[in-house]
């Protein structure tokens, strides 16, 4: 497709923005509070305007294919470049990323956390916005290096000013686990940049995603490429986080101010399985295919021990957090089968997960905005006290714990379901252990969130807090929170809306995996 | 006999010594100044230092304009483009020092006139160590750069720990000088003369001969203090803590990044064929000077010893590509430049907001810095910057130099080298937790005391702050611009 005018402008429209109205916020002097508040939220929405753009203008026939792609010169001593593109895979990334930030934004508008400082608040969650539409749209791998560390040092501010009790050590945790992986991601940048050749064995020396997908790790003998592979996983391992590099996440969801775990729980977690999805396994299919049963492994684990994790949990955010291990493990096991089935629904579980448990860390930081606590044991009678929020709480544990018709369905069942059936001559047997293994983690999921619902929602308010008013949702809240409910119900009943975007992109991923599977 | 006494002049390429003869001449001029007008010369002194600097980067852009490689004194001095981007840089860096200095000096009450007389002698070595490739001429420069900087550390007379820092750092550096010699005098024996050619010639064809080795160790370990690379590092906190600020920037930056330079011409043009020595003395104290650098730097509470360790770790990182100098040496020089140049800016910057917040705290503490975020945002956000860099988060510039160590660790390719890159990749971890610790401080906690009147940043240390933003933050979004430099340089040093 060529591109020209307006539409070569569109994706760095989009992932930019964000950053020159955080650049613009910082000049507005701090008691203009109103102005740098319009200012923010103004130009996190004509982004997503744009985001819209693109989504209408997006050909969805040809979903397979990079749209929009701009291709010019940026570090040419080391041969890296500035590419961007979009397909049927970054689309649905993208516009969520686009949606979040100005939701969190609204949602911000009158409850910044202490110490307050509502400049420097905003200003962040702008740099952060740039940083996530960036690596989804990259197609340059250092390009999506730089994009992907952006992120990290105002998420590091978000959790460590605006915080909880324990927000230092949450804070450093999160950074230095994230960085730990990301130094070893780079290494395998490269490994794949001196090693990847292409047909007829010629040097490629490029960092270009587009053409490394395309020759898809032939060259690369299989024991460097699970040694490759080993570097990738560690740095989107860490992210995504799959047990056992999942302990900073509980902290630092725990600890973080509200919008900070949303985004943290919505776009930032897909950072690393997007990753897998775009990088690891179609650069190097057979890496993937040694390390799939490892994952599987890492996977199914992710999801018992967080559903255990749950169970013990007394703090609700914590609680949260913790079925987030869960559910990535879901994502994780789809992927790991390697197959058309599985990673759909893995990108499908990527965005409904996004969207639910964002959803349900907005009602905890709400309920902890109102009750100051988020112990589970003192909570109570929320149906009763805010029956509006009540409510939507228990619609979204619905949604969380896989209720057919809802968002969550979809990324869960197919997942267990594709591991009945691995590809690319994967264990039949092992993968069907799996499943039965996941499968039951959806009984826990259940019984986690259930218990969660009761113990909050039902019964009377506890002694504690009988007496007090408790508001229900206010404006900005509904606002904030209508985009995200919308988005659970209509993914549940028309599932097909991501499914057919993105399943141009994964079939053209499994079909090189199997490719190289039938041929050695 | 007659033709052997006869003294032939030997040709000089004026046009090639020009950036050496002007910094020479502005250092004279000082000091005539001084004597004529005395006292009442002090308001101007830091100017004319700073024009004499800038002065002096016309020759070398006209050097590097007209291109072509020019050599003296039998191969000794050459002037090409890997010399002449180093003395810019060593120029550069000398400028935001000299900001750095103006207040700081003046404030004191310290001797001006000598002491900005001492930095432009002392950055006359450096520029002439870029050019040297001859034992002599980098000995000459050594010697020339070390000795003011000796005086430099002590500048702080009244204070007992400045004096402390002066002799210590002149102690190791006469011992330091002594193991050179000796090791210089067992290669030139070995191979006849000084000169880098010459040497390159006779020691890469002289096997394992065991004299040659130890020569060549000799030589290296003698940088390796200069360098401050563990387990030779044992100087370098104490007579950072104790210097002047200035003065540490400069020894951090400008004496740290002429080490290398001396290291980077013995390794790629005299010893080109001893990989056998070279690589694996420069594996282990590279993983040696990061490691242990960085572990002490966790338990530092005083800000300018924790830049020192960290200093130091830095430094372990750039000792990182000699690892490799045989096996991918374009890639290696090519990294260690670009190292050099970030590394200058964004630790010049670290050094530059200490300046500035000490003026108002008068503490080197950590704890100082708590709430800098709210009364002095804007410095707040300048050192995020820097640490940032340091620790080579993008898209502050830093990244981009630890990405041409692994770059040039990956081009070399095999198990050990890939090794080495791991131990980069868990101490770029570790650094990040103790610059951490000062993010944590401005960032997350309340002032100490309760004071939060802004802080007054003088105009000298303002375009200090802006030259080392505006670079650190360029390298990091347009990391194209200094990657060009390292290229530039590759081909020319390995010709020399």
């Amino acid at each position: 497709m060529e591109v020209t005018g307006f539409d070569t402008w569109v994706l760095s429209l989009a992932v930019f923005l964000p950053l020159v109205g955080a650049l613009v916020v910082m000049l507005i002097p701090k008691a203009y509070e109103t102005e740098l508040k319009l200012v923010a939220l103004g130009s996190s929405l004509i982004a997503l305007v744009v985001g819209a753009y693109i989504a209408i203008q997006f050909d969805y026939g040809a979903a397979g294919d990079l749209q929009f792609v701009v291709d010019k010169g940026w570090i040419d001593v080391i041969n890296s470049r500035y590419i961007v593109g979009l397909d049927g895979l970054s689309l649905p990334l993208l516009l969520l990323s686009l949606v979040v930030v100005p939701l969190c934004l609204i949602y911000s508008w009158n409850h910044i956390p202490d110490p307050g400082n509502p400049k420097a608040f905003f200003v962040l969650l702008l740099i952060l916005s740039t940083g996530m539409n960036g690596s989804f749209v990259s197609q340059d791998m250092i390009l999506f290096f730089v994009f992907f560390e952006v992120v990290l040092l105002p998420m590091y501010f978000l959790i460590g000013v605006w915080g909880g009790e324990d927000r230092r050590y949450a804070s450093l945790k999160f950074f230095l686990y994230t960085l730990f992986g990301s130094a070893l991601m780079i290494i395998s940048f490269l490994a794949l940049f001196f090693l990847s050749k292409d047909a007829s064995g010629e040097l490629l020396q490029t960092f270009d995603m587009r053409v490394l997908t395309d020759v898809a790790g032939v060259g690369i003998i299989k024991s460097t490429q699970v040694w490759i592979f080993a570097g990738l996983f560690m740095g989107f391992g860490i992210k995504v986080p799959m047990f056992p590099f999942h302990t900073w996440l509980p902290d630092a969801h725990t600890q973080a101010p509200t919008v900070g775990s949303v985004i943290l729980a919505a776009v930032l977690l897909k950072l690393g399985t997007y990753g897998f999805v775009r990088i690891a396994i179609p650069f190097l299919p057979e890496g993937a295919i040694a390390w799939a049963p490892w994952i599987g492994l890492l996977a199914v684990i992710g999801i018992i021990y967080g559903a255990l994790g749950c169970l013990a949990q007394k703090d609700m955010k914590r609680l949260i957090a913790f079925s987030s291990v869960a559910h990535m493990g879901f994502v994780m096991l789809g992927i790991a089968t390697l197959t058309d089935f599985g990673i759909n629904a893995a990108v499908f579980g990527m965005i409904a997960h996004g969207l639910i448990t964002g959803m349900l860390f907005f009602v905890a930081g709400s309920v902890k905005e109102r009750y100051h606590t988020l112990e589970i044991a003192r909570l109570g009678g929320l149906l009763k006290a805010a029956p509006r929020m009540g409510w939507i709480l228990g619609f979204a544990s619905m949604a969380s714990l896989g209720l057919p018709g809802l968002a969550g369905f979809w990324g869960e069942f197919p997942a267990i379901l594709s591991a009945y059936n691995p590809g690319a001559g994967l264990s039949e047997e092992l993968f069907r252990v799996y499943m039965v293994i996941a499968a039951i983690g959806t009984v826990l999921a259940a019984g986690y969130l259930l218990w969660l619902y009761q113990r909050t929602a039902f019964g009377e308010p506890t002694e504690e807090f009988a007496g007090h008013e408790i508001a229900d949702v206010n404006r900005d809240e509904w606002i904030a929170w209508v985009p995200f409910l919308i988005g659970i119900v209509l993914f549940g009943i028309w599932p097909n809306l991501i499914f057919n975007v993105t399943d141009d992109v994964v079939s053209g991923i499994t079909a090189s995996v199997e490719a190289i599977a039938a041929g050695s | 006999m007659e033709v052997l006494l006869a003294f032939s002049r030997p040709a000089l390429d004026w046009h090639a010594l020009a950036p050496e003869l002007t910094l020479l001449a502005f250092g004279t001029l000082i000091t005539v100044v001084d004597i004529i007008w005395d006292d009442r010369s002090k308001r101007a002194m830091p100017t004319l230092a700073g024009i004499g600097l800038l002065a002096t980067l016309i020759p070398i852009l006209t050097l590097a304009v007209d291109g072509t490689e020019r050599s003296m004194f039998g191969g000794a001095y050459v002037v090409d483009d890997f010399s002449l981007v180093l003395k810019a840089l060593f120029l550069i860096s000398g400028y935001v020092v000299i900001l750095m200095s103006v207040d700081y000096i003046r404030d004191g009450d310290y001797y001006e006139n000598e002491y900005y007389t001492l930095m432009l002698t002392s950055l006359l070595g450096m520029v002439m160590m870029s050019s040297s490739r001859d034992l002599i001429s980098v000995f000459v420069a050594l010697e020339l750069l070390s000795i003011p900087a000796y005086m430099l550390a002590a500048w702080r007379k009244g204070g007992p720990r400045s004096n402390e820092a002066g002799l210590k750092y002149y102690l190791m550096g006469v011992f330091a000088s002594a193991v050179m010699l000796y090791g210089m005098s067992l290669i030139y024996g070995l191979a006849g003369s000084t000169t880098f050619g010459a040497i390159a010639q006779e020691l890469g064809s002289s096997e394992a001969n065991p004299v040659a080795i130890l020569g060549i160790l000799f030589i290296l370990i003698g940088f390796a203090f200069k360098v401050s690379a563990v387990p030779f590092h044992t100087w370098a906190p104490d007579t950072y803590e104790g210097a002047p600020t200035p003065v540490t920037a400069f020894l951090a930056v400008a004496s740290k990044t002429a080490g290398m330079v001396a290291l980077i011409q013995l390794v790629f043009v005299a010893f080109p064929g001893r990989d056998d020595v070279v690589q694996p003395f420069f594996w282990l104290i590279a993983a040696l000077t990061m490691t242990i650098g960085n572990l002490i730097a966790l338990r530092q509470n005083n800000i300018v010893r924790l830049l020192a360790y960290s200093g130091v770790a830095q430094g372990g990182f750039m000792l990182v590509p000699f690892a490799v100098a045989a096996d991918a040496p374009a890639r290696a020089v090519e990294a260690l430049v670009i190292y050099m140049a970030i590394y200058a800016f964004m630790n010049l910057g670290a050094f530059t907001v200490v300046l500035a917040v000490a003026r108002k705290t008068r503490s080197g503490e950590i704890d100082s810095y708590g709430g800098l975020f709210q009364y002095a945002p804007g410095l707040a956000v300048a050192m995020t910057i820097f640490l940032a860099a340091l620790a080579g988060i993008p898209p502050a510039g830093g990244w981009f130099a630890k990405f041409g160590l692994f770059r040039a660790l990956l081009d070399a390719g095999g198990g050990w080298a890939a090794g080495l890159g791991v131990v980069v990749a868990v101490n770029t971890v570790i650094a990040f937790a103790y610059y951490a610790r000062i993010l944590v401080q401005m960032w997350f906690q309340s002032v100490p005391d309760g004071d939060e009147r802004p802080i007054a940043i003088p105009g000298a240390l303002k375009a200090a702050l802006a030259v080392t933003i505006i670079a650190t933050m360029a390298f990091g979004i347009l990391p194209g611009l200094v990657g060009h430099f390292g290229e530039v340089s590759v081909l020319s040093a390995l010709g020399g």
